[in-house]
């Protein structure tokens, strides 16, 4: 009897205890998600940034999502050298046309690829690096007038932000 | 129903006290457990001061929940508050300095004591069978000490806390595709901010409360086997063996006392000399400092993360360094326990411990081009020590004959 009895048994332990590990698995979503930024965090996402008071060579820290966006009025001679590096020298091959809405302006967020430290640069008299751009004293990566990686550990390019003029001088971030 | 047909049914009431003390051991047996295990526990006695580490280690872990208890009655876990709050309790809360001083210090003897019982591990071969649980769960602990360092290190919220704290979070985002996910899921918003230094006090005390736990089964394990020694051989009979009170409780407690000499010495003449000057700054989430170095704990891994020129290479090789050195017990060829013993062997794990040495210096120095060369070769070598000469060493080197303890004792008397 308690042969014929056994499988039928098993199977019904099996799928009890299949459907007890689902339903506590689930329960871990809930708690794990909770861990996400909050819908107030989420909120902050976005950010507006009057241009006009940036003469051109000059360069503006704001901050999105707690992180430091690097605004930068580009002049031609910078425009220029980033435009006509060839792709063959960036370990993370990307055209500054693709990098930008209007030549004159980049934006980036300020934050190295690497470990997360903000690179120098947005001063005058800050140390630009060796392509002009910034350098990051943490461990030594060199950035493009682009923002992009051309020396040091950081794998990519400082990313682009989501953003769009509102008007000439206006731009929202997020 | 005879009692005979219920035998085992019920675990036994008697217990070999009387009185209070045995009504409540009869039905809690704790001090009966505790007797066994601590006041008539036989150890060998040849063990020498290097077996003092673990009490002391112990005793300092018992000093940073005491003082973490009353630091955590005046802190303030926000972005906002977090680091007024430490200068509060720095000028004026009552004895604050004296409270927060210990609990920085502390950790830093914490990891003195913990190198060093480690090193003793490696030495003597207390890591081989049949204790290769008690070094795994003391593994285990010590990545979760270096975890709860870490947390604690980013509670005040001065600039080496903050940027510490990204720096170390962003190694997640070396994980591929889903590693900014996780970083945001860790982080509770896309950068470190209030919502991280509410989480990381919380995990600070979860993960120190978790070694507490780890602790019991570190000892629980080794009290199925025994205490290693320096001969590596097990006790033949009783003489061979002391009660480990009052013989080792006194010996320990003799031990820690020097060692919490010391400490005292730096508590109360350089409290600061350990830590990093820029973390009085407040922290500033647009500006890095120019040298960002971890707590001095951290430089050997550090310099191992750095001697990477991959990111995602780097954070592996970290982990890694802690984990590989978890297959030891596998990968040791050896029938010998003890490098008293083993001619080859024992100049490897010497050469291990400069190693660590050498790599905790390099992690302190900016990753220039002969650091970062020094940081490669004295990885390559712990990785060598553990995966190439552990098996291979075992092999080829022929040990001397271990001696016994009571010859060992005789030895070390003529």
């Amino acid at each position: 009897m308690s042969n014929s009895r056994k499988p039928r048994r098993d199977f019904i332990k099996l799928s009890a205890m299949t459907l007890g590990g689902v339903g506590a698995a689930s329960l871990l979503i809930p708690f794990i998600s909770s861990m996400n930024p909050g819908k107030d965090t989420l909120a902050l996402a976005s950010t507006e940034i009057d241009l006009s008071p940036l003469e051109e060579g000059q360069s503006l820290t704001v901050i999105w999502r707690g992180k430091p966006v690097f605004i930068k009025h580009r002049t031609k001679s910078e425009i220029d050298t980033a435009k006509n590096t060839s792709l063959d020298e960036l370990p993370d091959a990307e055209e500054d046309s693709a990098r930008v809405q209007k030549d004159n302006w980049l934006v980036v967020l300020g934050v190295c690829t690497h470990l997360g430290c903000v690179p120098l640069g947005q001063k005058a008299s800050d140390t630009k690096g060796d392509y002009g751009g910034w350098f990051c004293p943490c461990h030594g990566s060199h950035y493009d007038t682009s923002g992009r990686i051309r020396k040091g550990p950081a794998p990519t390019n400082l990313p682009v932000p989501p953003y769009v003029f509102l008007t000439d001088n206006r731009i929202k971030i997020g | 129903m005879s009692s005979d047909q219920l035998q085992g049914y019920k675990k036994t009431l008697n217990s070999p006290y009387t009185g209070i003390k045995g009504w409540i051991d009869s039905r809690l047996p704790l001090i009966r457990m505790m007797e066994a295990e601590y006041l008539k526990f036989p150890v060998p006695k040849s063990l020498n001061y290097f077996w003092s580490f673990g009490g002391i280690a112990m005793f300092c872990l018992i000093g940073l929940i005491l003082t973490g208890i009353f630091l955590g009655f005046h802190y303030k876990p926000s972005a906002e508050d977090a680091f007024d709050s430490v200068e509060r309790i720095m000028r004026d809360v009552s004895f604050g300095w004296l409270i927060r001083y210990l609990h920085a210090n502390l950790v830093s003897f914490f990891f003195i004591a913990t190198f060093i019982h480690i090193f003793r591990a490696l030495y003597f071969g207390s890591y081989k069978a049949p204790r290769e649980l008690v070094y795994i769960f003391g593994l285990t602990m010590f990545m979760l000490m270096m975890a709860t360092a870490f947390l604690g290190y980013t509670l005040p919220w001065g600039q080496m806390s903050y940027w510490g704290a990204t720096v170390i979070t962003n190694l997640f985002s070396a994980i591929p595709v889903v590693g900014d996910a996780i970083l945001q899921l860790l982080l509770g918003d896309f950068t470190v901010g209030d919502s991280a230094v509410n989480r990381f006090y919380v995990l600070h005390w979860l993960l120190a409360f978790a070694i507490v736990g780890l602790v019991v089964f570190h000892v629980i394990t080794l009290h199925m086997t025994g205490s290693n020694n320096p001969t590596g051989s097990e006790p033949q009979s009783w003489d061979e063996t002391v009660s480990f009170h009052p013989y080792v409780t006194i010996k320990d407690l003799n031990a820690a006392l020097f060692f919490f000499i010391i400490m005292a010495f730096i508590l109360f003449y350089y409290p600061n000399i350990l830590g990093h000057s820029d973390n009085y700054i407040k922290a500033n989430p647009m500006i890095t400092p120019a040298h960002i170095v971890p707590e001095w704990y951290f430089l050997p891994f550090y310099a191992i993360l750095r001697a990477i020129p991959d990111k995602l290479g780097g954070v592996i090789a970290m982990f890694s360094s802690i984990l590989a050195l978890g297959l030891l017990p596998w990968l040791d060829t050896s029938k010998v326990r003890s490098c008293l013993f083993r001619p080859i062997w024992r100049y490897c794990v010497l050469l291990f411990a400069v190693n660590f040495l050498v790599l905790m210096y390099v992690g302190g120095k900016p990753a220039e081009d002969i650091y970062v060369l020094i940081s490669r070769i004295g990885t390559a070598y712990w990785f060598l020590f553990i995966f190439v000469l552990a098996p291979l060493v075992g092999f080829l080197e022929t040990p001397r004959q271990p001696l016994t303890i009571t010859n060992y004792l005789q030895s070390k008397k003529a």
